[in-house]
Formats: structure tokens, sequence, C-alpha cells
């Protein structure tokens, strides 16, 4: 059992190539794809920090701003993605108001915690529970774009929904602020090397 | 040619093993973490190119032509995806309109022409700046999630009025499964199998 950090070799995060490691002032790269060769990415747990914190903050307004603002004959009405969700359940359709919930609230939230505790643990070099934790990143990625779906449908109602005069919708802040969220989250993941949940398993190994 | 050439490294974990042949359709897990360590398509790239091809096709059909017709009282409208991506952008909702039209429209659409690309390409050494390119792209395209928020939509719109699915809703589906086929195939598994 060797890591290639060990055996002194470096792999291509780009095309899997395994290459010897040089030390040099400048960049490494692939000689195969000329892509950047890094043992860890960079600074991958002050870049996961900051798009968390980033993500936290705009997830305050992408719940309280309205994303979708209707007006009709009958006035006008804003709708939060809280409120959508309600929308939804009260009118008879709660397996969708259930899967509304889990993509735009429960996802977002979940994934600000679970990238969290797995920057976290990697930064105090956690020896405990390696398996449990690269599961829970490789449900982070997958999941984490789904929770896009709310501005799609935001998108969608837009476009459809413009009777002049009758009925017009359009979107509102809220909108804006939560793709932003599941943006930065996506970026947040994308940040973080998996193989720094393992780099002590490493240390113990010598 | 360096001895490195066998050897391949857990990309979630750092761990070296030793390449060893699959067999079509079969992937090798790491030992340590159980991550993906490279994997073998079960079609060929000669079978991958029709199907990119296929989707180019249904990719254009689900933008050309409305997603659903609504009626209201006589009124109907329809909308197309690029309709409402310019909805959005004339209401003055620049973020939403962006991100909305990068990730249903051009990353797919790029991702899918540059599949063909590598695809044609392979035999003629390593399109790995193609690759890297494709790498980062990839998973801002988002056609899957937005076939469920149409679905989604056309609950939701239901309630208030008729609604009519029109052809590119038929377009996005297949589309869906498409590229859920194309997605999987590794282009990775183009410069593995060839010696270098």
């Amino acid at each position: 059992m060797l890591t290639t950090h060990q055996a002194g070799l470096i792999a291509c995060s780009h095309c899997g190539m395994v290459c010897r490691h040089v030390e040099t002032i400048g960049l490494q790269r692939c000689p195969r794809c000329r892509g950047r060769l890094e043992r860890r990415k960079a600074d991958s747990l002050s870049r996961v920090c900051a798009l968390l914190i980033a993500a936290a903050i705009l997830y305050i307004p992408a719940n309280l701003l309205p994303v979708m603002k209707t007006s009709s004959l009958f006035g006008s009405e804003k709708d939060t993605i809280l409120s959508g969700i309600v929308y939804f359940w009260t009118s008879g359709s709660q397996g969708l108001a259930a899967l509304i919930f889990f993509v735009s609230i429960l996802v977002p939230m979940l994934k600000l915690g679970a990238l969290g505790t797995l920057a976290w643990t990697a930064h105090r070099r956690s020896p405990h529970h390696h398996h449990q934790r690269a599961m829970l990143f490789r449900i982070v990625e997958v999941v984490g774009r789904w929770s896009m779906l709310d501005v799609f449908v935001v998108a969608l109602m837009v476009g459809l929904v413009n009777f002049r005069g009758i009925a017009v919708i359009e979107a509102g802040p809220g909108a804006a602020a939560f793709g932003s969220v599941v943006v930065l989250t996506i970026l947040a993941a994308r940040s973080f090397d998996p193989r720094l949940i393992w780099d002590n398993v490493e240390d113990n190994r010598d | 040619m360096p001895p490195t050439d066998s050897l391949v490294a857990c990309p979630e974990c750092d761990l070296l093993h030793r390449r060893r042949p699959l067999a079509r359709g079969e992937k090798a897990k790491c030992i340590q973490c159980g991550g993906v360590l490279y994997r073998r398509p079960g079609l060929q790239a000669g079978q991958m190119v029709p199907l990119v091809i296929g989707a180019l096709i249904t990719f254009l059909i689900a933008n050309g032509f409305p997603i659903v017709d609504l009626q209201v009282q006589g009124l109907r409208t329809s909308a197309t995806l690029f309709g409402s991506i310019l909805a959005l952008w004339g209401e003055g909702r620049m973020v939403v309109a962006i991100l909305v039209f990068t990730t249903t429209l051009l990353f797919p659409l790029i991702d899918l022409l540059s599949m063909l690309a590598l695809l044609l390409l392979s035999h003629h050494g390593h399109p790995a700046l193609l690759w890297r390119f494709v790498q980062a792209l990839r998973p801002w395209g988002m056609i899957e999630v937005f076939m469920l928020g149409v679905l989604v939509a056309l609950v939701k719109l239901s309630h208030l009025a008729q609604v009519l699915p029109g052809v590119a809703l038929w377009a996005f589906a297949a589309l869906t499964v498409l590229l859920a086929v194309i997605l999987s195939f590794d282009p990775r598994s183009l410069w593995d199998e060839s010696p270098c």
C-alpha cells in the first residue's frame, strides 16, 4: 500500500497519467496533456471555507426574498421558495412539495454543513471515519446540482406566463441569490480535495 | 517509455494501483476508498459517434420548438427555452438569465460538440487539451435538472391553465436519456487503451 506521494510520483488530475514528481520552483506540467500537476488541489481548504461563507451569507436572502412575482387581474403575489412549497403542499401535490423541499431547502443546508465538516476534519487531520467521510463527499458532489431545480422552474414560469394585461410572472431577487448559493456550493465541492481525507492514513502507514 | 505507465493513482485517496486490462463495461475501483480508478466503456468510440450526432439533432429540436403551450380563456402562449431566457434578461434578471443560458444551453452544446471532436480525433494522438476543457465544463451542464424543472412547472401551471406539452418537451426527455449514456463514456479510455 503506497500512495503516489510516498512513491515520489504525482498523478495528473486531468488525464490520469502518473509521472515522477520533480521539485521545481515553477509549475510541473503533465507531459501528456500539459495540465497542471499538483499533489493536492491548491489552497483547497481555504477556498472551500471562503466559498462556504459566501454561500451561507447568500442563503439568507435566497430564502427570505421572493423568487417569483405573479401579477394578475386579481392582484399581485410574491412567492419565496418556502411559500412555493407550501402552495404545492396545500394544493394536493404533497410528493412534489417534499421533492422541492428536499432539493431547495435541505440539500443546500446539508451541503454547507457537510462540506464544512469535511473541511474541518481534513484540517484537523482526523483519523476517524475515512470511509464515511469519503461517502459523504461523493453524495455532496452528486446531489448538489439538483438544487438548481427551483431556478429552472422560475425561468420557465417567467417565459410561459406572459398574458399581457391579464397575468404576468416575473422573477424576483431571491432567484439570483438562490442560483448563486447553488453555484458557490458546487464550486466549494470542486475545490475540496478528497485526498485530504486520507492523508493521515498515509502517516500511520509510514 | 517510463515504467509509470502501468500505474494508476486513486483520484480520491491517492493510493497507487497497478493497471489491469478490463472487460467491456467494467470499472476498476480503489482497494482503500472504493473510488473509481478507471473504466472501460460498454460502447466503443465508433458506436458513440452516432449517439452524439443523434443527441445534437435532439438538442436542436429541443431548442427550436416550444416546450409547452398554455391556454387561458382563449389566450394562448408558448415558450421555448431561449424565449424564457430572453424574458428573464428583459426583466433585468441578468444573473438568472446567464445561469439558465449557460447550464441548459451553452455548456451542454459545447460538451456535445467537444465529445464529437474527441471521438473523431482520438486516432490522431491525445486530444487531451480538449478533454481538460470538457472536464472543467461538465459539472455545469444541467439538462437533467432542467427536465425535472419543466415537469414541476407543468404541474404548477396545470392548476391555473390548460397545458399542452410541446414537441420540445419530448425532445428534452430524449436528450436527458442520450446525455446520460454519452456522459458515462469516459474519453480517457480512448488513450488508456491505445499504447502511447
